[in-house]
């Protein structure tokens, strides 16, 4: 606070919250948000967690309010979120952008810029990001006064603008965003001299289905559905993190046997993902053999998810308050057998994979991402401690399982090269992880209550926000709700949001027919960026 | 190379014999919605996504599902509705017609029989004899287009190339070009983003052609809606042969959609009662 205040020009003010390990630092001018983010980057070792806008015109504030979450990065820490939270004038909606100095802003002002109309001043690209051509000039579908069920008319406009070389042998390649195979839609425009990348720009919210809209003035327990559904292979994550969030609005705590069972249900989640990656992995290396067996490994998963949850994506177990199915000891015993089964299964993979010299050429040394480029984007997940970031939410916000007093024991898989093969190797030891662990919390089971009711109408006017640890990494949740307990505002941010640029620098380093091997060595998610 | 030969003898045969055999779902699946007739059936606004309708009709209360837009969350099967609403597990719920998608039931009678749209066996007849199943019965290769969904359904269709549903043995594939391809599998809603991309991929497959929607928000906006961003379903934007529900449809039931699209079915099962009708069926 003291350092806060030295860099200040305006009033600072601080108070506890949203939760009560948290600080929320109200700067007087927007102006000071530049100094005041530099204490807590350089000073505190802290990150961006995640930007949310707000309207709130049509409060007594009558204001625009933009809160920039910033999280502790230095393992150990104890799990605090420090909010800097400025007003903005509706009438001239401008901040001073912190992209060149926290590059993890980037997206995020821009995405404002575009659903707020508050305009990051000073960004070094503040084309747009969400909206795609032909959307009007001055329509921000995110402000209160926007009809959510209106349908904006396309305007004639330009095509995608980017950054064009010329010259003797370049060329361009356009790919996406309708791919050659069963995958998500993006637009990927490499500038190229043969094989080699100049320039690679991916332009992605083809997906926006404007869901964080969508959820807004509906019951919170209503808009759970909708969380759990922004992302399909994060289901659980999602819906988790949503209910974090709720359950710290409405004051309640989900029931012991509840907390395991969801994180049980979180690393099945992360177990499916993983062993399914470490196959996709193959189809870009062109070694079938792991491909398919990538692939059946995962169906098993996926088919003993459709018995615990009665939906291979796991939908439906985890329920605000609680979860809505328990886990017999039949059950536990089905999940213990296919789990044996899937660490014989990958342990052999990964051995095949590992003695196979054309794999391990095409993946050794491909898509390097630095550790500092990781800590400056502040990538989450597998990407980030891949490049040395021993970061995982599971330690640094603890949830689920791990929140109560005797947390289980949790080994962080890091590696240090950064390239694609250190990814892979990364994914297949924090799958076998998974493995030991959903032992070591199915060994804690004890009876109890599956759930707790959660008071009707909810609390009005209060924030919650949950980091959830997904099979991607760290997705951080923010909800509020109004004065008649409805949604307010909510806001995901996904690992995938924080990775995406991370994937473009990496490509850069890569010949043009290894993108896909650096794509799928990320694996990422549109749907859950795009929302 | 000898250790991959051993591992995949090892392995065996894993694939299912799926549709030649029925799959049964495990007891948790939660599949199309049973409605009791003359039972307390739970209000419109439980409903996430607005499947769930009523009106009232010669003072009776009417209850209608619409089961494209249902997500299967079975929060109108819970307490106090349990005994008005049970999640059966019958997934092969394709249809040709949105309209055999809607069930209805009385909510206060149940005598009174069901008022769902019947089906036409003329109209399906005269369908499987169409151009579509004379040129494409025999095989049929398929594009993917992700209009903006959640990724759940793409996985699924990722799935129907595993070892286990290996959907090529029945002449399904999927192929990378529009040029190649007899018809799209549509998944998401299509969004404002994605909807010239869909246009223009239509456009290149040649006719005849067939347009899936597979999953509650392909089938009618499910989840999402219609918004800004969102157009509310496929058959907004293309015209729709096939409407497969689920959230996302399990990789059986969109074989089962698949393959009513090209009339393919009878030939390989027994013929089965439409289910839209009063009860549904929970086998």
């Amino acid at each position: 606070m003291v350092a806060l205040r030295a860099g200040a020009l305006g009033s600072v003010e601080a108070d506890v919250g949203p939760r009560p390990s948290d600080l929320t630092v109200r700067l007087g001018r927007p102006g000071d948000l530049p100094a005041a983010a530099a204490v807590l980057v350089g000073s505190h070792a802290m990150a961006l967690a995640t930007v949310v806008a707000t309207d709130e015109t049509t409060t007594p504030d009558h204001d625009l309010k933009v809160r920039y979450v910033f999280e502790p990065t230095t393992p150990g820490t104890p799990d605090r979120f420090v909010t800097l939270l400025v007003s903005v004038d509706s009438a001239r909606p401008e901040v001073p952008s912190l992209t060149t100095a926290v590059p993890a802003a980037n997206w995020h002002e821009r995405e404002m810029q575009d659903l707020f109309g508050i305009v990051p001043v000073g960004h070094p690209d503040p084309r747009p990001l969400v909206v795609h051509d032909g959307w009007p000039q001055g329509v921000f579908p995110l402000r209160k006064a926007f009809d959510a069920s209106r349908r904006v008319p396309v305007q004639p406009a330009a095509e995608f603008p980017h950054l064009v070389a010329e010259g003797e042998g370049v060329f361009e390649i356009p790919v996406g965003p309708i791919h050659a195979g069963i995958i998500e839609p993006g637009h990927f425009r490499f500038t190229s001299v043969g094989e080699t990348v100049l320039n690679l720009e991916a332009r992605l919210f083809y997906t926006h289905r404007g869901l964080e809209k969508r959820m807004e003035g509906l019951l919170p327990l209503d808009a759970f559905y909708v969380a759990e559904r922004i992302c399909g292979v994060c289901s659980v994550a999602h819906g988790l993190g949503y209910c974090e969030a709720l359950e710290q609005i409405a004051g309640v705590d989900a029931p012991p046997r509840a907390r395991l069972i969801r994180s049980i249900a979180l690393e099945l989640e992360r177990l499916y993902n993983h062993v399914g990656d470490v196959g996709n992995i193959c189809a870009g290396a062109a070694f079938h053999y792991g491909t398919t067996t990538g692939m059946r490994l995962k169906e098993r998963l996926q088919q003993l998810n459709e018995r615990v949850a009665g939906n291979r994506f796991l939908r439906g177990l985890v329920i605000p308050g609680g979860v809505r199915l328990d886990l017999p000891a039949d059950l536990l015993g089905v999940i213990a057998a296919t789990l044996q089964d899937t660490l014989a299964g990958l342990d052999s993979l990964m051995a095949r994979i590992e003695a196979n010299p054309s794999v391990v050429d095409r993946l050794d040394d491909t898509g390097v991402l630095q550790h500092q480029a990781a800590l400056d984007l502040a990538v989450a997940g597998v990407a980030a401690r891949a490049s040395g970031v021993d970061r995982d939410a599971r330690r640094e916000h603890p949830h689920a399982a791990f929140a109560g007093p005797e947390p289980p024991d949790l080994h962080v898989v890091t590696a240090s090269d950064g390239d694609a093969m250190a990814r892979v190797n990364v994914r297949a030891l924090e799958a076998r992880e998974s493995i030991r662990l959903v032992g070591e919390l199915v060994r804690r089971l004890l009876p109890g209550p599956l759930g707790v009711a959660l008071p009707e109408p909810l609390p009005g006017g209060r924030i919650g926000i949950s980091a959830i640890e997904s099979p991607r990494g760290e997705a951080v949740h923010w909800l509020r709700t109004d004065a008649s307990g409805r949604v307010e505002r909510y806001h995901l941010r996904s690992p995938s949001y924080h990775n995406w640029p991370a994937v473009v620098l990496a490509a850069q380093t890569a010949i043009v027919p290894d993108f896909p091997l650096v794509n799928k060595s990320f694996e990422l998610c549109y749907s859950c960026t795009d929302r | 190379m000898l250790r991959i030969l051993l591992n995949a003898f090892h392995t065996g045969v894993v694939t299912t014999r799926y549709p030649a055999e029925p799959s049964v779902p495990p007891d948790r699946f939660r599949g199309l919605p049973v409605l009791r007739p003359g039972s307390h059936l739970p209000p419109p606004s439980v409903c996430p996504t607005g499947a769930l309708s009523e009106h009232i009709d010669g003072g009776r209360r009417h209850v209608g599902l619409d089961v494209a837009r249902c997500v299967f969350c079975g929060r109108c099967a819970e307490d106090p509705w349990a005994g008005a609403i049970t999640m059966g597990r019958d997934f092969e719920l394709a249809a040709r017609c949105r309209d055999d998608l809607r069930i209805e039931v009385v909510a206060d009678d149940p005598a009174v029989p069901a008022a769902g749209p019947a089906s036409d066996p003329a109209a399906e007849a005269a369908h499987a004899s169409s151009e579509i199943h004379r040129v494409l019965g025999r095989s049929l290769h398929l594009r993917h287009i992700d209009a903006g969904s959640c990724n759940a359904c793409d996985w699924e269709l990722t799935a129907l190339l595993n070892p286990v549903y290996d959907v090529r043995r029945l002449g399904i594939d999927f192929v990378a070009s529009p040029r190649h391809a007899d018809g799209v599998v549509v998944t998401g809603s299509v969004t404002r983003n994605l909807e010239t991309a869909v246009r223009r991929t239509l456009e290149a497959i040649p006719d005849p052609r067939v347009v899936i929607a597979v999953g509650a928000c392909a089938a009618s906006g499910g989840i999402v809606g219609e918004s800004y961003a969102s157009a509310g379903g496929v058959d907004r934007v293309l015209p729709v042969d096939v409407y497969i529900p689920g959230c996302p449809p399990r990789p059986e039931a969109i074989i089962f959609g698949i393959l009513v699209a090209v009339g393919r079915l009878d030939a390989r099962r027994p013929h089965r009662p439409h289910r839209a009708t009063t009860t549904g069926s929970s086998t």
